[in-house]
């Protein structure tokens, strides 16, 4: 028996960086918990992270914290500084987990005496290879999917012919399966392989099993060999879909009990032949109807380390996985880690389940121009939510609502007609479940839908009973209390069921809450009710007649979570959700957070006294209110979602603490707004109200285009635009009627060359106790979300920013604010005009106040209970850059460029001692590369005045000695100013060097390709590929740093050469703030 | 068609039936194993024992065929779910679990809040009940106050396998699969009734094994009797479950009754003296107090410390109270049978 290793003394600990598909906030949850498990152990933790958002860069957790790039470069140095003597790999994703397996092979651990808590290297490097993994698997007589290895099209099609098509092609050592697809023929094939050869030096041709299940299950084991599988899971689509795009059931449906535990028990034993110690996802191939009878499947993929599907697995169960995995890390024994749920017995079991989880991805693929609709084996999704129920229905209704807050069920679905219902059952995309609704409506039959779709008839038949309902419903719309009942236990909201009767949701309600019609309490506790449970957990249901816990009452304050990650709303929401809640105990209140997103931390049931796994939407914070008697509401920490329920909570008496809602309403209604700035004389671009076409192009006349249109109550631009002339106005006025009926559209003079400035602040009954100011990089027209900013501000004079306090004072007091106030400013000739407010914590709230120390989160706490006091804070002697992280890369067909609607997925930020040293630091965290040891760069500047522009940076990069490559223009324009540049032929000159084939063979560190923003903004990409486009997509496509802003490019020039690598100083974050940091 | 479970104290529960439309007294007792359904229910174990399953949605696969049962019948008196799925999905159904239902003449319900069930079960202990479809007019009845062992088990002896050793399997209810596990080993299995004297009978006996089964164990002295016959000749013996508590009794043990039982697939056990923990499938409402003279404790249950297995000191004599058998549940323990055959020293079948 192997005895226990000697506890380490300081672990570091590494991130998963920014926020991208196929990495995304999971981690925050599986770090944060891995760190809270070491501290009980009294373990010292050195965490490297830049992503700033993030709960688990809080002091709450980590000792010492590095925002700096999680690789190995950065790594290796604070290795040397820190002297940790344990490594956790597996707890930041494939980011953490490929810069550990390039330390290892390094021999820095070994150099440095770090030792490898948890699985071994070696077991993650032989899971990472897909042929080895392969050849292991096949030793223990476990099938794995006939397939080969290949290095080149030509190898790929000889393996092809081998096995037979279709097959699957694969890129080995990417994360999230990108650039893997269905290839049905040769050419089909060479287009696949190419793309996933162009990401990853080795692929992986494979059988491809048509309409396969595809099973998951989590495992965790420890050192003394001791194993069980935690949860298993079904996924709803069929194989060929990523997990992460499909539509996953916990626990499986479908499975017998002797298919389940075959399943479970070839689990253990992969795991125990690997030598795990920790968490591991073991995914399989499951034939649905075999000829031999008996079971036939495939092992397809094993994830040695913590996954998204591992998190949504502690959620869906109350398991925490990463914490259990840490612990087993130290040489911890499964049964000797306490049930955090129960609190009386082990961690060695496996939960039951007494109702089902429904995870659905979300989708933002409308957001991203020209955006391949289609989904497959590659990750696209950017966040997911999971609806709890005691029926799949329940729990799948649950699910489709919380996704937008629009859509209230499987059955609300607009589409044309059969045709269009035909497509979208036939092509796999974020409609598909809809389209089997819909079909369903039409009378398609669930063994034509199977065929179409591969989806098992026992989901089919579920969705089948909601349509059916509802059909009942519409053709006998009166409605008894025996008849809502039913319909609630199908998980159909009050609005729907107002929809097909024809009332209003708020007639439904008051209908049912008269019969006593309410959601049952459940908790979630890991033993289906065998064992009392402590835990706080809960979800609402209609399939029970009791609550399992009493109500909280007014010492309780309700915190609404931010929904589903998606472009615009992201871990930063969950941030300042978690610190308010966190807060509110110095206030002797008890905090209960409504949630419903899988990858946060918000919905860690010891964040809170009580979590509601549940939608953030007027019908369930009623219920639970309606339950808990909870003294307030907070509406204002997780981002636009639950602001937008302010009005609604406060026809409904709900106490909504902080700002009363009318005003809330005057800073959110546009109109309202520019009204209330014209009123108290406050400068703002000159705008116009609309909701006729007639009239926009009338304004848009009057002040000259470009003009900015914006609807109300959105977050990160959704459906807003600049348009240059009347036919984009035209084209943008018909889109946002469809948008939002309640809010007329806001038309705009759009300043060019302006400067934007953020304001951050917190007041109490309309007096600013504490704001920051920090600008961006880029020129106004990239939306906030997408900039690069930059705290404290660099190009702001004095004068300018007393004008913007004055501004935020005038306004905070018409509006008697309390709590989060953010402004958005346009700065031209030193002038500074209001764009926007927002009486909600922004998306920077988190990096303002790490990076002043002042906790804005615990403020707008505090000033709830007016106990906010004033803080001034000083002009700091560092830097900090916060960069947004794009996922490009991931997006098939998605043109790069930035806008005025945000397509970012996340962000980091790296300090500095000056602007510099952080932008330099903070680029290489967001594109993970640019080290600069790449001494080459492609220019391509569209338009006379950006060649102008850009001279000066041009002339560093030579003088720096780089190579510069440059499009035809450019190349000419540089050559007139004595800069020797080489030419490069664009696309449709069919000439060699393209600037396609340069980037592709990674001859350039970075690329630089800003358009003519008078001639080329809003173009549909799709009716002509301009050149720009093709340099973009390329840079995207070979995970090459783009700058397609001019200012971003000069400041990162400037940053570059001032800044070579070894120059980057490797500090904590307290030794930036000279203290411990509180943020 | 509806119908109610009445529990002892006159509470009430509303249902739908979807099984049998007849009305039966038992007691009630719940599981969380979230698969494996029809191997609970003709689990012969579960015989006079209204069956909650706190797993919500029943009836997914369907029923497989006979072959695939852990017994010739359902055993269970009744089965109440939170919602019965009636259209089933599986290659290897044959009917749905209504339908079946109503062909063996057994009660079902569909009771949503199974959860408040489990919990008043919890608190309360095991209770005595009726399920009520149609027609009322039964009595409450504690089956554990009845031979169950004598009805469930075998009336005929029977001999399957062609090993040149023979295990004798005594069937006081037992499920399929241990047979299925001995045959597999290589032997000639030989099952006989819960009070067949297999010395007087003079059936070979190179091994024996005493199977599960329903109810108090003190119910079955005969069994217990034959048990120290047994011991006294030496024999290598293995017990599973009420195979537990009867080796325990006939080595001078006593035995006891569970509040409310263990049942469900997510048992956590630890081997003492070990760091090794298994997750094991149990279903019994008696445990035994202590190891008795001779023995030591092999296993406890990692949630209650309850006594999980014994194991003589020095002879082939041990037993276990989860189910190394399975079916349904983790496959974690079949290595149990293999270590009985090894310390009881098998020779290789020809």
């Amino acid at each position: 028996m192997k005895r226990p290793l000697k506890k380490p003394r300081k672990v570091l600990v590494l991130g998963s960086g920014a926020l991208k598909i196929g990495e995304a906030g999971e981690f925050d949850y599986s770090g944060s918990q891995a760190m809270k498990a070491l501290k009980e152990e009294g373990v010292r933790t050195v965490l490297v992270n830049p992503n700033i958002a993030t709960i688990q860069t809080s002091p709450l957790l980590a000792d010492e914290i590095y925002f700096l790039p999680v690789d190995d470069y950065f790594v290796e140095k604070i290795i040397a500084k820190e002297k940790p003597d344990g490594v956790l790999l597996s707890f930041g994703g494939q980011t953490a987990l490929n810069c550990g397996v390039v330390l290892e092979k390094r021999g820095i651990f070994k150099k440095y005496g770090v030792r490898v808590l948890g699985t071994p290297v070696r077991a993650i490097m032989l899971t990472e290879d897909r042929e080895q993994f392969a050849a292991h698997l096949k030793a223990l007589h476990i099938p794995v999917p006939p397939s080969g290895a290949a290095t080149s099209v030509a190898q790929a099609r000889k393996i092809a012919a081998h096995i037979g098509y279709p097959v699957m092609v694969r890129a080995a050592y990417v994360l999230g399966g990108q650039k893997s697809g269905v290839a049905e023929n040769d050419a089909e094939l060479g287009r696949i392989a190419d793309a996933a050869l162009s990401v990853s030096p080795q692929i992986l041709v494979e059988k491809y099993l048509k309409h396969y299940k595809e099973i998951e299950y989590e495992v965790v084991r420890d050192r003394a060999d001791n194993c069980v599988t935690v949860c298993n899971m079904e996924n709803m689509d069929p194989l060929g879909i990523h997990t992460g795009e499909s539509i996953v059931v916990a626990p499986s449906q479908t499975l017998t009990n002797e298919e389940y535990h075959a399943l479970r028990k070839v689990s253990l034993t992969i795991v125990r032949s690997l030598g795990i110690i920790g968490e591991c996802n073991v995914q399989y191939a499951l034939h649905p109807n075999p000829r031999t009878k008996t079971l036939e499947y495939y092992v397809i993929e094993v994830n040695a380390r913590l996954s998204r599907s591992s998190a949504l697995a502690s959620k869906a169960t109350g398991y925490p996985l990463a914490y259990v995995a840490a612990k087993l890390g130290l040489g911890k024994l499964l049964a000797d880690v306490p049930n955090q749920v129960t609190k009386t017995t082990g961690s060695f079991f496996e939960p039951a389940l007494d109702y089902v989880a429904v995870k659905i991805p979300r989708w933002d693929l409308e957001k991203f121009r020209g955006a391949e609709e289609r989904i497959g084996s590659a990750m696209k999704s950017v966040g997911e939510v999971m609806g709890i129920g005691r029926t799949f229905e329940e729990a799948l209704q649950k699910a489709v609502r919380m996704l937008s807050g629009d859509v209230q069920g499987v059955t609300e679905n607009g589409f044309a007609g059969k045709r269009e219902v035909k497509h979208f059952l036939m092509v796999p995309t974020p409609k598909r479940l809809y389209a089997i609704a819909a079909a369903l409506r039409n009378g398609m039959s669930v063994r034509e839908i199977r065929a179409h779709t591969g989806i098992d008839p026992w989901f089919l038949y579920r969705i089948r009973h909601i349509v059916r309902s509802e059909q009942a419903l519409a053709r006998d719309p009166a409605l008894s209390r025996e008849k809502i009942v039913a319909l609630k236990q199908l998980g159909f909201s009050d609005k729907r069921i107002g929809v097909v009767t024809g009332k209003s949701e708020e007639e439904i309600r008051k209908f049912r809450t008269s019969l006593g019609v309410f959601p049952s309490v459940f908790q979630i506790d890991t033993r289906a009710g065998e064992a009392p449970a402590q835990t706080n957990y809960l979800y609402l249901t209609y399939n029970g007649s009791h609550h399992d816990v009493k109500p909280l009452g007014g010492k309780s304050v309700m915190v609404l979570g931010s929904g589903p990650y998606h472009i615009g709303s992201s871990v930063e929401f969950d941030w300042s959700c978690v610190h308010t809640a966190r807060a509110l105990k110095k206030y002797g209140k008890k905090s209960v957070i409504v949630n419903c997103n899988p990858e946060t931390v918000s919905t860690d049931y010891d964040m809170s006294d009580r979590l509601y796994f549940e939608d953030v939407c007027l019908e369930t914070v009623l219920d639970i209110h309606d339950f808990e008697r909870s003294g307030g509401v907070v509406i204002s920490v997780g981002g636009q979602r639950p602001n937008n329920l302010a009005e609604k909570l406060d026809r409904y008496k709900i106490p909504v603490l902080g700002t009363r809602p009318k005003d809330i309403d005057r800073a959110e209604d546009r109109n309202k707004f520019s009204a209330l700035c014209d009123s108290l004389g406050i400068p703002q671009p000159a705008w116009g109200s609309t909701d006729t076409l007639a009239e926009a192009e009338k304004f848009a006349e009057s002040v000259g285009y470009p003009v900015l249109v914006r609807p109300s109550y959105v977050l990160s631009g959704s459906a807003m635009s600049v348009c240059v002339n009347a036919r984009e106005l035209e084209a943008y006025v018909r889109k946002a009627a469809f948008v939002n009926r309640e809010h007329p559209v806001t038309i705009s003079k759009f300043m060019v060359g302006a400067k934007e400035i953020e304001l951050d602040a917190v007041a109490e009954r309309g007096s600013v106790k504490v704001y920051a100011v920090s600008d961006h990089i880029e020129n106004a027209g990239v939306h906030s979300g997408d900039a690069t900013i930059v705290h404290p501000p660099q190009k702001v004079y004095m004068a300018t920013e007393h004008q913007m306090l004055h501004i935020m004072r005038t306004l905070a007091k018409a509006l008697m604010v309390t709590g989060p106030l953010n402004i958005q400013f346009l700065v031209k000739e030193n002038r500074a005009y209001v764009i926007e407010m927002n009486l909600r914590a922004s998306r920077t709230f988190p990096f303002i106040s790490k990076v002043t120390g002042v906790n804005f989160a615990e403020k707008i706490c505090a000033s709830f209970y007016h106990k906010c006091t004033p803080v001034e804070i000083p002009y700091l002697n560092y830097v900090a850059v916060k960069s947004p992280q794009f996922s490009f890369s991931r997006l098939e067909g998605a043109d790069p460029v930035l806008r005025v609607e945000m397509s970012s997925t996340g962000e980091v930020a790296c300090f500095g001692a000056d602007l510099g040293e952080a932008l330099r630091a903070s680029v290489i965290a967001s594109t993970m590369s640019a080290h600069g040891e790449k001494k080459a760069v492609l220019l391509s500047l569209g338009g006379a005045l950006n060649k102008e522009r850009f001279l000066e940076s041009a002339q560093k990069l030579a003088g720096a000695e780089f190579v510069i490559y440059a499009t035809e223009a450019t190349c000419a324009f540089l050559r007139g100013h004595g800069i020797g540049a080489e030419l490069v032929h664009k696309e449709y000159q069919r000439k060699k060097p393209d600037v396609v084939g340069l980037i592709r063979d990674k001859e350039v560190g970075f690329v630089v390709n800003v358009s003519d923003e008078t001639r080329e903004p809003e173009q549909d990409i799709r009716k002509r590929v301009s050149d720009g486009y093709l340099i973009r997509r390329a840079s995207a496509d070979n995970h090459t740093p783009l700058f397609t802003d001019l200012q971003l490019a000069r400041a990162f020039v400037d940053a570059l050469t001032a800044y070579p690598l070894e120059k980057l100083q490797i500090k904590s974050w307290r030794e930036y703030m000279g203290k411990t940091p509180v943020g | 068609m509806h119908g109610k479970l009445v529990a002892y104290d006159g509470t009430e529960y509303e249902g739908v039936s979807f099984g049998a439309p007849t009305s039966v007294a038992g007691e009630v007792v719940f599981t969380t194993g979230m698969t494996g359904y029809p191997e609970s229910l003709t689990d012969p174990s579960y015989a006079g024992q209204i069956l909650v399953l706190t797993y919500p949605l029943v009836g997914n696969y369907g029923v497989p065929e006979k072959t695939k049962w852990e017994s010739g019948r359902i055993h269970a008196s009744a089965l109440i779910v939170s919602s019965y799925n009636p259209t089933p999905s599986h290659y290897a159904s044959t009917q749905s679990l209504s339908s079946w239902l109503k062909a063996e003449g057994v009660p079902g319900l569909e009771i949503k809040d199974t959860r408040a069930l489990a919990q008043k079960i919890r608190t309360q202990g095991t209770m005595l009940g009726k399920v009520i479809v149609g027609k009322n007019g039964i009595a409450l009845r504690d089956p554990n106050k009845e031979n169950l062992v004598a009805k469930v088990s075998t009336k005929k002896i029977i001999s399957k396998g062609k090993g040149e050793r023979t295990c004798v399997l005594i069937d006081c209810g037992a499920k399929r699969n241990i047979e299925r596990e001995l045959l597999a080993r290589g032997f000639r299995v030989t099952t006989v009734p819960w009070d067949c004297d297999i010395f007087k009978e003079k059936i070979p006996c190179d091994y024996l094994v005493v199977s599960n089964g329903p109810g108090d164990p003190k119910m079955c002295r005969e069994t217990v009797a034959v048990i120290e016959k047994a011991m006294r000749k030496k024999i290598p013996i293995l017990g599973i479950c009420l195979g537990n508590q009867l080796l325990a009794l006939a080595a001078g043990g006593d035995t006891y009754k569970l509040k409310f039982g263990h049942r469900g697939q997510n048992h956590p056990v630890k081997m003492e003296g070990t760091e090794k923990c298994f997750l094991t499938t149990q279903n019994h409402g008696f445990a035994i107090t202590k190891a008795p003279r001779g023995f030591r404790e092999w296993f406890k249950n990692a949630n209650d410390g309850t006594n999980e297995g014994i194991i003589h000191r020095t002879r082939p004599w041990m037993s276990v109270q989860f189910h190394p058998e399975s079916a349904p549940g983790p496959l974690d323990t079949e290595w149990v049978f293999d270590y009985f055959l090894a310390r009881a020293g098998k020779k290789k079948p020809r």
